[in-house]
This record gives C-alpha cells, sequence and structure tokens, in this order.
C-alpha cells in the first residue's frame, strides 16, 4: 500500500518554463511584500508561538492534501487548503502556512517551478486566502454566525477560492503568451468549478467536525483581526477584479496579446537565425522553419543519447570496479 | 509504518553532494533563471542548456533515470501550453482537419510550444538535482543565506520536522477508512455512501488532522518553552565559503552568463 504523495491534479502549481520572466519578477514582488507583512503581523498576534502553531498546521495542511475521496471512479476530489487556513487561522497565519506548504512543494518536490514560486504563492497563498476571507466573514456576518451560515461559508470560500485563483492561474498563462486567453480563462474556470465542489465538501466536513469538538476555534467570524477591513476590501477586489477581467481577456484575447506585446512580456520579435548560422537546418526539408525546429530537436535527442550512454558505461564501470 | 520514501534526498558521495549547499542554491536558481530568459526558439543554447543539467546529474551520480523519471511531474502541466500550436500566426507548418474545425499549426507557434516544453523540463531537472543532492537542513542553510526571513525559515524547519509526523497521521486515517468504508481507488469497485457523504467524511478527517495539528504545536511550544525558547531564532553563523566552492560558483555563474549573452545576442 502507498498512498504516495501524489502532485496535485489541478493543473494549479506552475512549473517553470510557463511564464515570462516579467510575470515572475512581478508577482515574485508581490508576494514577497504580502509575506514581509504577514510575518510582522503574525509575529504581533502569536509572538513566540508562532513558529511551532504556523509550521506544525503547514505540515498538516501538505498532509491533508493526501486524503482524498472517489468521486467517480478513478478520479478523486482533495484538499487545497487555503479556505479551510484562512477560517481557522486568520489570514495572516493563513498567508504564512500556506506559503510554507507552496514553498516546500516547490523546493523539494518539484510541484511547481523555483522562479514561478512567486506566481503560485501570490495565487494561493494571497489570492486564495483573500478570497477565502471575504468570502466566510461576508456569509457569517450576513446570517449572524448561525451555524448553517458558518457551513455554507465554508463551503463558499473554498469553492470561489479554488475558482479564482484558477481564473488567476488562467490569466497569467496568457500575460506570458503561454496559452490564449479565450482558451485558457474557460477551461480553468469550467474544470474548476467543478474541483471547487471537492474543495468545498471537504471543507464544510472538516468545519463540522470543529464545529462539534472545538467551537472556540472558529471564532475568526465575530472577532476579526486587525486590519481585517482592508483584508476584507482587497480580497473583494482582487475576486471582482478577476472575476470581470478574466471574461474580457477571455472575449478580447488580441487585446490581451497587445498588452504583452507593448509591456515586451512576449520576448522580443526573433532574430534572423538562418542568417548567423546559415547551415542550422536540415537538408532534405524544404521548409525551412520546419527544418531548424526540427535540427533543434535533433540536437536535444543527440545530447540526450550521449548522456545515456556516459551515465551507463560510467555505471558499468563502477559495478566491474565493485 | 512510517513514511521515509517521501524524502527525494539520496546519499552519495559525489562532488555535487559535496558542493556548498549555498553554491547549489545559488547556481539551481540562477541556472533555473538562464533557461527562463533564454528566447524561445534559441535551440543551440538550450541543447547546452540540456546537456549541462545532464552532465550534473552524472555526475551527482542520482542517475539520469532517476531525475527522468521524476521530471515527468511537469508533463501534465503541458497541456495548458498546447493550444498555442495553433494560435499563434504564422507561416503555417501542417494542419489538421477535425469535423468542423480547421486546425493550422503556425511556425511561430510550434517553435513557442516546443521551447516552453524544454525550458520547464530543463527546469525542472535542476530543480531535482538540488533537492536530490542536498539535505532539507542544508537547503535552510542555503536560504538564511540569500536571505530569506529567518522566522520563514524556522518555520519551513519546523514544518520539516513534523511533515514525516503528519503524514503517517494522515496515513493512519487513509488506512483507517479503507478497512471501514467510503474510498475506492480501482474504477471497477463502487465506493461506499452517497458523493456528498464521502466528501463529508474525508472533511471529518481532515479536520481531525487539524485538530491533532493544533493539540500537537500547543505541545511542542510547550517543550520549547521548558527547554528555554522565547521566541528567539538561534542559528549557528554561517561558515564562509572555501576558495574551491567560489572557483565553482564564480566559473559556473561566468559560463550562464556567456550563455545568455549567446542567447540573446544571436537569437534575442
Amino acid at each position: 500500500m502507498l498512498y504516495a504523495p501524489v502532485p496535485s491534479p489541478e493543473p494549479m502549481h506552475i512549473p517553470d518554463g510557463f511564464l515570462s520572466v516579467t510575470v515572475s519578477v512581478i508577482l515574485w514582488g508581490i508576494s514577497i511584500i504580502v509575506i514581509a507583512y504577514a510575518l510582522k503581523r503574525v509575529n504581533a498576534d502569536l509572538g513566540e508561538r508562532q513558529i511551532p502553531l504556523m509550521g506544525v498546521l503547514a505540515a498538516a495542511i501538505f498532509a491533508g492534501q493526501m486524503l482524498n475521496f472517489t468521486v467517480a471512479g478513478g478520479t478523486s476530489g482533495h484538499l487545497m487548503g487555503a479556505a479551510i487556513a484562512t477560517i481557522l487561522l486568520g489570514p495572516w497565519a493563513a498567508v504564512l502556512v500556506m506559503t510554507t506548504v507552496i514553498s516546500i512543494q516547490a523546493l523539494i518536490f518539484q510541484d511547481g517551478g523555483m522562479l514561478a514560486l512567486g506566481a503560485n504563492i501570490f495565487n494561493m497563498a494571497v489570492i486564495g486566502v483573500a478570497v477565502s476571507y471575504v468570502a466566510y466573514t461576508t456569509i457569517v456576518s450576513l446570517t449572524s454566525n448561525r451555524k448553517w451560515g458558518v457551513f455554507m461559508g465554508g463551503f463558499l470560500s473554498a469553492w470561489s477560492s479554488i475558482v479564482v485563483t484558477s481564473l488567476a492561474v488562467a490569466l497569467q498563462l496568457a500575460l506570458s503568451g503561454t496559452s490564449p486567453a479565450n482558451l485558457a480563462v474557460p477551461a480553468m474556470a469550467a474544470i474548476h468549478a467543478i474541483i471547487g465542489i471537492g474543495e468545498g465538501l471537504i471543507t464544510v466536513g472538516a468545519l463540522a467536525l470543529v464545529y462539534s469538538t472545538r467551537p472556540d476555534l472558529l471564532k475568526l467570524g465575530q472577532a476579526g483581526p486587525k486590519g481585517g477591513k482592508l483584508v476584507w476590501v482587497i480580497g473583494l477586489l482582487l475576486a471582482i477584479g478577476l472575476a470581470i477581467l478574466s471574461p474580457l481577456a477571455s472575449a478580447n484575447p488580441d487585446g490581451l496579446e497587445r498588452v504583452a506585446e507593448q509591456k515586451g512580456f512576449l520576448g522580443i520579435a526573433k532574430g534572423p537565425i538562418y542568417e548567423v548560422i546559415p547551415d542550422y537546418v536540415l537538408p532534405g526539408i524544404s521548409n525551412e522553419a520546419l527544418a531548424t525546429i526540427l535540427a533543434g530537436v535533433l540536437g536535444v535527442i543527440i545530447v540526450f543519447g550521449v548522456a545515456l550512454a556516459v551515465a551507463y558505461m560510467r555505471r558499468s564501470r563502477q559495478v566491474s570496479g565493485d | 509504518m512510517h513514511i521515509h520514501f517521501l524524502d527525494p534526498y539520496q546519499p552519495r558521495l559525489s562532488p555535487v553532494h559535496r558542493l556548498d549547499p549555498r553554491v547549489k542554491f545559488v547556481l539551481a536558481v540562477a541556472f533555473i533563471l538562464t533557461t527562463a530568459i533564454t528566447p524561445p526558439g534559441a535551440w543551440p543554447v538550450y541543447i547546452l542548456l540540456l546537456a549541462i543539467v545532464l552532465a550534473v546529474e552524472i555526475l551527482s551520480d542520482l542517475g539520469v533515470g532517476y531525475v527522468l523519471r521524476r521530471s515527468m511531474l511537469a508533463i501534465p502541466f503541458v497541456l495548458a501550453a498546447f493550444p498555442v500550436i495553433f494560435t499563434l500566426e504564422g507561416l503555417t507548418v501542417f494542419s489538421l482537419d477535425i469535423g468542423p474545425w480547421m486546425l493550422t499549426a503556425s511556425q511561430p507557434g510550434l517553435e513557442r510550444f516546443i521551447s516552453i516544453a524544454l525550458k520547464s523540463w530543463i527546469s525542472v531537472q535542476a530543480a531535482i538535482i538540488l533537492a536530490g543532492s542536498t539535505p532539507f537542513p542544508d537547503l535552510l542553510v542555503a536560504m538564511r543565506a540569500v536571505k530569506v526571513p529567518r522566522l520563514l525559515v524556522a518555520i519551513f524547519g519546523l514544518m520539516w520536522r513534523y511533515l514525516f509526523v503528519m503524514v503517517d497521521e494522515a496515513m493512519r486515517l487513509l488506512r483507517a477508512r479503507a478497512a471501514r468504508s467510503g474510498h475506492a481507488d480501482r474504477s471497477d469497485l463502487k465506493p461506499g455512501g452517497k458523493l456528498v457523504w464521502r466528501g463529508r467524511m474525508a472533511g471529518g478527517m481532515a479536520g481531525s488532522l487539524f485538530l491533532r495539528a493544533f493539540e500537537r504545536s500547543d505541545r511542542i511550544y510547550m517543550a520549547m518553552a521548558a527547554r528555554g525558547y522565547n521566541g528567539e531564532v538561534h542559528s549557528f553563523a554561517l561558515p564562509s565559503l572555501s576558495p574551491a566552492n567560489w572557483l565553482v560558483l564564480g566559473l559556473s555563474l561566468a559560463v550562464l552568463l556567456i550563455l545568455l549573452i549567446i542567447s540573446i545576442l544571436i537569437f534575442g
């Protein structure tokens, strides 16, 4: 029996290579600012308890992502965790916990890239947490803290955090010129509207248990943290902004493409490689462009073959040497 | 049953393992950054980058096969870049006739798609070498050296220490459920209960995992306080880098810089 830590099936952790350098660097900048502020706030609120609490809960969220349930033969739903972390810990601590989880996933398990880590933190630890916070606090205060309000708030905050995060991912991919907005946005939104239901169900299940055994942990709804209003407003703006921006971008992908080109996101026009290395083509293929690509691929295969051969020889030498 | 297979670190006696973790960390990030900046279609540069990463793999004794197996993780994401083949305008390479649609693959589209896939594959291999050849505590040292906030590094460290404990707990929960009710990994088995019920059960398990984590963190805090912890993170001063490590760092960065300049001058 191996419940090996599989990479999360939802396309949320962006690997390296998919985001342009500009997008990566900007999102790193935003994430660093948010993390720095969250560190300050959590340190003020929790003091010396911060390190053990954050560390162990990050480990719990990581492990909690392994708890899946069968949806239909072969597929399963499971947890991202931003919503449950926000509800139980408040927004700032949740930012730190999610940052820790995502960083370890990237650094150790290559679930998400290192250069793309800033973007992944921005999506899951900043947007995911902010949207969860807005949805949960709004619904809980509207229903004046009744039991069904807590559960409904939990479900909706989990669902909307997944969906809005996926919209952000789609927009970043479009801005980087990796996938066209008119395909990426609807596809991501549709997939995650379904995945979000699984997240919502798990979150409600977790809340139900906490509600009946440790109701004291659910105080966030009653006494919001200092600066909670600010988080609320920013979260709402993020959610609305992404919800409006992404359909717009998807309806008018050329617009986004133009923005991307003007800002230099899409990389500069390619130089005349054929002039610099005139013979860098394969003979027998009339289409020069295709020949260049094929030559590139062939080069990769050759390098790869040589590496495998060297590795193999080295191993057999070691075996005979022993 | 304990979960030890989680840690990707592979103990070996290779030169890559012996390299200072700070040097390795900086070089891995610099390598990935170089790969990211390389413009699409700069095939010779990609080939050189791939050759470098494969050479380090061989040097590290991790085994090319091991790194390749792990590098397959990023493959599903390549789907996200797939449409770009058909949406960029340019020289037509081939056309696909699928029912009512006509998909035209353009040369810039194909070029960008292959570039993205290659970049991603090369970068993930560098990250795998770093994680496979550096024990986690050494990675923490490297993070401290590049000025990641101390508190964050301490949280990372504590998370790693309890990760295996929490994953063991999660596996116990999963085993208990598998013994009693609602989960089926195989598609020909019918899981128990309705979908909503199964979702809430998984949620209950997550909830109990979090409650246990809360209580555990209380105990950990008390144990730390009993041993004199007062919120300060104490750590040893970082030793200075040996001349050999400086040499490796300088030479490697110079090579990456040259590659970068070539790629931008010729293909930019």
